[in-house]
This record gives structure tokens, sequence and C-alpha cells, in this order.
């Protein structure tokens, strides 16, 4: 029997890493930025409020002050992806280098940072612990609602999770009112378009660029520390985010550049990720396998589909993965 | 009071060509700096002193033949790779799906490997492997390119997600022909037999891989510069519009472009499961579609030159490998060097296609 109760909960516990990495992603492709680094970005994310509450937790010992022990990780986490959002701005805004090899670049670099002081953090800071289990912090970050309890499948499905989880639904519907309501919304969009146009009409390219990348990036690396803190409880294992990264773009495509859609289509991603977990067990294991395509075969699909209608809203940001150089015609 | 608006610091210009050996130098800075820049880390990490830490990079690649030999047949197979996506980049077609061409292919190689090994001799796997697996490549990399010259859909993204679907479909096959049972790999195939296996030249098992990519290498570099076609993917990449007024059909370029880029990572796989590993995982490719990418960048599309700039990301990571051994580090550690390097020589590229012109100090400028 299929367990619907059990099966959306952690669905969207699954959605919650992509639904953050593909609203940061959103942001920084409409300012007209392919940031191939965002899978990179969210290994930093995850990393820096590791390291950040791994020495917290340390130094805290039994004084540990829940407050505390969030804003520490979440303070580090914003930071260690800004410095790589501002990399990556440096590198292409400023330096106009390649967006798809500099973004790799961001990955490559990334993903060794993280599996990096994920594997030498211990024998690094000398502590004597055997592996990275931050099981205070995590607590912390995965006090849901006291109600949840009473509230049977209610509670279960909709108050069961940490904060960060309402906070990523609420930066996706701030970022897609900001996006379609707000004049500066609207000035970040035709930096996307058309870099020419917003140039001449006063808008500082450059500076959009900037922000919107960097604001992105921070989105981005708090989904790595969703994973880590709540979804992992406080685990560093080293690949253990796998290909997140690369299914929160795909997400983006999937959701046509749309965050208050990806709210949504996040919990069906991440239903897409674990329902090999639901089917029957005996089925054949490989079977499994492919059930693993799903969200990439459907993502390919709505690519094709957005291009072959070729309607004009769900086109991606026409000057997507170009470098702006004033004086270049 | 001074109305007139402050001129910047400096502006941009572009720069006219540079002449190669002034664009070499300062890649060469770039890559020095950027191996200080390591080198500080590195010694900070370790606590070594950073001449040793070179040492150590240098052993890891040159320390014993074998190793050497290693050296060469990684650079073999990330330089075939690089090859494979050259054409597209020169096209302006970026094919980021070279991890998955290369799987498929390797799957392809894989799979007659296994289901063929009894009903045919030696000889006649290896030809319906290489043929398969070429095909294979092709036609991954084929779906992509046919919607981008119908449809013009966005091929960094598709041939990205076509990574993901091919690693999948191999992840099934895995579990399908695992052996032993309940593994859930596949392990080495036909290990006594030999069926499907590169034939070894004198003593060298990676002998024959890198002959071949050589001749690869060659003919793309003839094939880019000297060719009609070749040619013509230059024209589509500079502008598409001036290839459509001067008659190039630009669909038909950017779906061969495409297939035989696909071919090459199809050979890529092929070389990989048939003259190498002799089996198949889904991290076989080890992300050198990716890595590809910059190689090729790195060199400014120009197969000779790859040769070099794979050479210097395999040996900056063979290298790091071997610190992280004799220092007992996490291997990542050359995922961060490798990604410091990439950063320099990528900022570099902005001082060879512009400079900087300061303002002139302001006493001059009123008179």
């Amino acid at each position: 029997m299929f367990d619907i109760v059990s099966f959306i909960p952690r669905a969207i516990v699954q959605g919650i890493p992509l639904l953050l990495g593909s609203t940061g992603e959103t942001l920084t492709e409409k300012s007209g930025n392919l940031n191939l680094g965002i899978p990179g970005i969210m290994y930093v994310g995850g990393i820096s409020g590791v390291i950040g509450s791994f020495y917290y937790e340390q130094a805290a010992g039994s004084g540990f002050n829940p407050t505390l022990g969030v804003l520490i990780p979440l303070v580090c986490c914003l930071f260690g992806s800004l410095l790589m959002g501002l990399l990556y701005c440096f590198l292409t805004v400023t330096l106009r280098a390649n967006q798809n090899v500099t973004g790799l670049a961001l990955t490559t670099f990334g993903v060794g940072f993280g599996n990096f002081f994920g594997g030498s953090l211990i024998k690094l800071s000398g502590s004597s612990l055997p592996s990275i289990i931050l099981s205070a912090t995590s607590n912390a970050f995965r006090r849901s609602l006291p109600a949840a309890e009473r509230l049977g499948w209610f509670g279960k499905i909709f108050l069961s999770y940490g904060f960060l989880a309402y906070v990523a639904v609420i930066i996706a519907l701030v970022a897609s009112y900001f996006l379609n309501r707000t004049r500066t919304g609207l000035h970040l969009r035709a930096v996307g378009e058309s870099p020419n146009t917003a140039d001449a009409a006063g808008v500082n390219v450059a500076r959009y660029k900037y922000v919107a990348t960097c604001i992105g990036s921070m989105i981005a690396g708090l989904g790595g520390l969703y994973y880590v803190m709540d979804y992992a409880s406080g685990v560093w294992a080293n690949d253990a985010f796998g290909d997140r990264g690369w299914l929160a773009i795909a997400l983006v495509i999937f959701t046509v550049w749309r965050p208050n859609v990806g709210v949504l289509a996040s919990f069906l991603f991440g239903g897409l990720y674990i329902v090999h977990m639901y089917i029957p067990s005996g089925m054949n294991l490989a079977v499994k396998e492919l059930y693993k395509m799903l969200p990439y075969v459907v993502t390919t699909i709505v690519l094709v589909i957005t291009s072959m209608q070729n309607r004009r809203e769900n086109q991606p940001p026409a000057s997507l993965g170009l470098p702006y150089f004033r004086e270049e015609r | 009071m001074n109305n007139r608006p402050r001129e910047p610091l400096f502006h941009i210009t572009k720069r006219g060509t540079l002449r190669w050996y002034q664009a070499w130098a300062i890649r060469g800075g770039a890559l020095l700096l950027a191996l200080i820049v390591c080198g500080i880390i590195t010694s900070s990490v370790t606590g070594e002193d950073p001449i040793q830490v070179y040492v150590a990079i240098f052993k890891g690649s040159f320390g014993t033949p074998r190793k050497f030999w290693v050296l060469t047949q990684n650079i073999a197979m990330l330089l075939c790779v690089s090859l494979a996506v050259t054409p597209a980049f020169r096209m302006r077609c970026w094919n980021l799906g070279g991890e998955g061409q290369a799987l498929i292919g390797g799957l392809a190689a894989a799979a007659c490997m296994i289901l063929l090994s009894d009903s045919l001799p030696g000889w006649a796997v290896i030809v319906c492997m290489t043929v398969t697996s070429v095909l294979a490549g092709a036609i991954w990399a084929a779906v992509p390119a046919f919607f981008k010259a119908r449809f013009n859909t966005n091929e960094t993204l598709f041939t990205l997600m076509m990574n993901y679907v091919a690693m999948q479909l191999v992840a099934y096959y895995c579990v399908v022909w695992e052996s032993p049972k309940g593994s859930g790999n596949i392990g080495i195939i036909n290990p006594n037999s030999h069926i499907g296996w590169f034939p070894q030249i004198g003593t060298n098992k990676y002998l024959l891989n890198i002959i071949i990519v050589a001749l690869v290498c060659v003919a793309m570099y003839i094939y880019l510069n000297y060719s009609k076609h070749g040619y013509e993917i230059a024209v589509v990449g500079e502008s598409e519009r001036t290839a459509r007024y001067v008659g190039i059909k630009v669909d038909r370029v950017i779906i061969r472009t495409m297939l035989l880029s696909g071919a090459v990572c199809g050979l890529a796989g092929l070389l990989l499961v048939g003259g190498t590993n002799h089996t198949l995982t889904t991290s076989i490719v080890d992300g050198r579609g990716f890595t590809a990418v910059m190689v090729s960048w790195l060199a400014k599309f120009n197969p000779i030159w790859m040769i070099l700039t794979s050479f210097l990301l395999v040996f900056l990571d063979r290298g790091a490998s071997e610190i992280a051994t004799s220092f007992s580090l996490n291997q990542s550690f050359g995922d961060i060097l490798t990604g410091i390097i990439l950063f320099f020589i990528i900022g570099s590229e902005f001082f060879i296609n512009y400079q900087l012109k300061f303002r002139k100090s302001a006493g001059k400028e009123d008179k």
C-alpha cells in the first residue's frame, strides 16, 4: 500500500534543498548569469555551516545555546556562499570570463572544498571525535511546531518541518513577487533580457548582476545547510549531497524561471527523487535505478516543449550566458 | 566648483590581437601566481614547507614508471573527451554532455563484451564494440543537436540533463548485469577469456589507448583547421547570420558537428571500458566530461595546445592525490588546488583580451 502520509513529508524534505537552490539560480539567471557553480556553492554553503557549528559545539560544550547554535551556522553558510558568488561575479562580470567555464571551475572547487573539509576537519582541528555529528545544532534546526504532534496527518504533512523549510517557501514566494511586481525586479529582468537596453535606460548592469548573483548564491547555499542540518540530522558524509545541485538547475528550467511554481515543482522533484523507495520491494532492483532518471527526463521534456511552443514568456532570459561589455556590439 | 563628471580611475578597452608569446606570458604568469597561492595554502594546511609539497606533486606523476604511465593514460583519456567537445565549442554550441556521451559509449562497449562473448570471436566483438559505442555516443549527442537545430532548444541545459539520464541508464545495467549476484556492480568483464579486451602492445597495456588518442588529436587538428567542415564550423561560431548569408546550412552543420562530438565521446567511453578498466561503473568517466570543457577552453579550442592543458590538469590532480596520501589528507584536496589554478587562468584571459587605461594625472588633463 502506498503510504501517502509518510511519502509527502519525505518528498517535501527532499524538495527543500532543490527549492532553495533553484530559487537562487533563478534570480541569478534572471540577471543573465548562467551560474553552473550552484552545485559547488551548495556544498560550500553546507560545509561552511558545518565548520561554524562544529567549532561552536566544541567551544560551548554543555552550555549549548540553541539560538546561537542556529545563528552561527546560518551566518557562516551565508558568508561562505556569498564569497563563492562574489568570486563568480568577479570573474564573469568584471573580468568577463566565460560563464560555463567559470561555473564548472566553481563546482570543482566547491565540491572539493566541501569534501576536503568534511573529511579533514576532525584531523585539522585535532579533536578526538570519530566523525562529524552535530546533533545539538541539528536538533535546534529541526525543531518543529509543537502542535505538529497533536494534529495527526495534517500536522505531519504541513507542520512537521524545521524552520528553514518554511523560510525556503517564503523566499521563493518573495522572489517571485520581487521579479514580477517590483520596479527593481523589472530592471533585473531587463538586465537579463537585453543588457544594452537596460544600460541605455540608466540601469547599472554590473551592479544588478553582482547583487542578483550574490543573493542567489546565498539562497542556494542555504539549500546545502538545510540538507546537512535538517535532512541529514547534522551528519556530514562526503558526496552525500550528490547531484542535487544539478537537479536544482534542472528545476529552474522545469519551472520556466518562476520561483512560485518552484514551490510545488520542488516537492514534485523531491517525490520523483525518492519514489523508487516506495515501489513495492518485490520488483526488480534495477528498475529502481530507472525511476531515478525521472526528474531529468521530465526536465528535458519541459525544455523541449517550451522551446517548441516558443512562447515569449516561457523562454530563458535572452542574454543568458553572455558577458556584457558596453563597447561591444 | 567642478561640475565636470569625475573620470573613473581607469577604463577598459579591447586590445588588438596580442602576439602569441605575449598571451602565453600572461597565462604563464597567472599559472605561476596560482602555484604560489596553492603552495601557501597547502603548506598552511599541512604545515610542510612548500618546496616539499611541490616535490611531492612532482613525485605523484613521475615518481615511478608505473605512475608515469598512469599519468599518460589519464592525459590521453582527458584529451580524448576534450577533443570530442571541441568542434561543438568552436561553433559556440556548449556541449556539456561529454560525460553522458562517453558513458553511453562505454555502456555500448560493455554490452557487446557481455552479450556477444559467447557467440562471436574476439576480434569480431571488438569491431562490434567500436561500431556500437561510437554510434551510441553520436546518438546521445544528436538528440540535443536535433532540438537545437530545429527549435533552438538551449543545448547547454539539454546536454547537462542527458548526462544524468545516461548515468541512471548505466546504473540500471550495472544491476542487471551484476556479477556476482547482489553486489550491484559488474566487476571485471570476461576476466579469463579476455574477450573484448584491447590487445596489448608490448608490455604496456595503455600504449594502444595513447596511440589512438594521439591519432584522433592530429586528425581533429587537421579537420578543424584545414577542412571545409572545419571552416563552416568556425563561420557558424562567429556569426550564424553570416553563415546563413553565405549559404551554409546552419542546421545541418550543428547536427553534423554534434554527431562528431558525440562519436568521439563514445570512442572515449570505448577506450575506458575496452582498453583500460574492463568494467563499467557510473563513475567510469570520472567527471572528465566537465573537466574537458575547461581543458578545451584553456587551450583556446586548439587541439595541439590541449595536450598541454590536459597535462596540466591531470598532473595537478595526480600530484594533489600524492600530497593527500603522504600527508594523510582527504583526496578532494586536489579539486581545491585545481579550482584555484583555474580561477587564476580564467581571470588572466581578461588581461589578454582587454587592457586597462589609467586616467592621466589631473594636472595634465586641465591643460
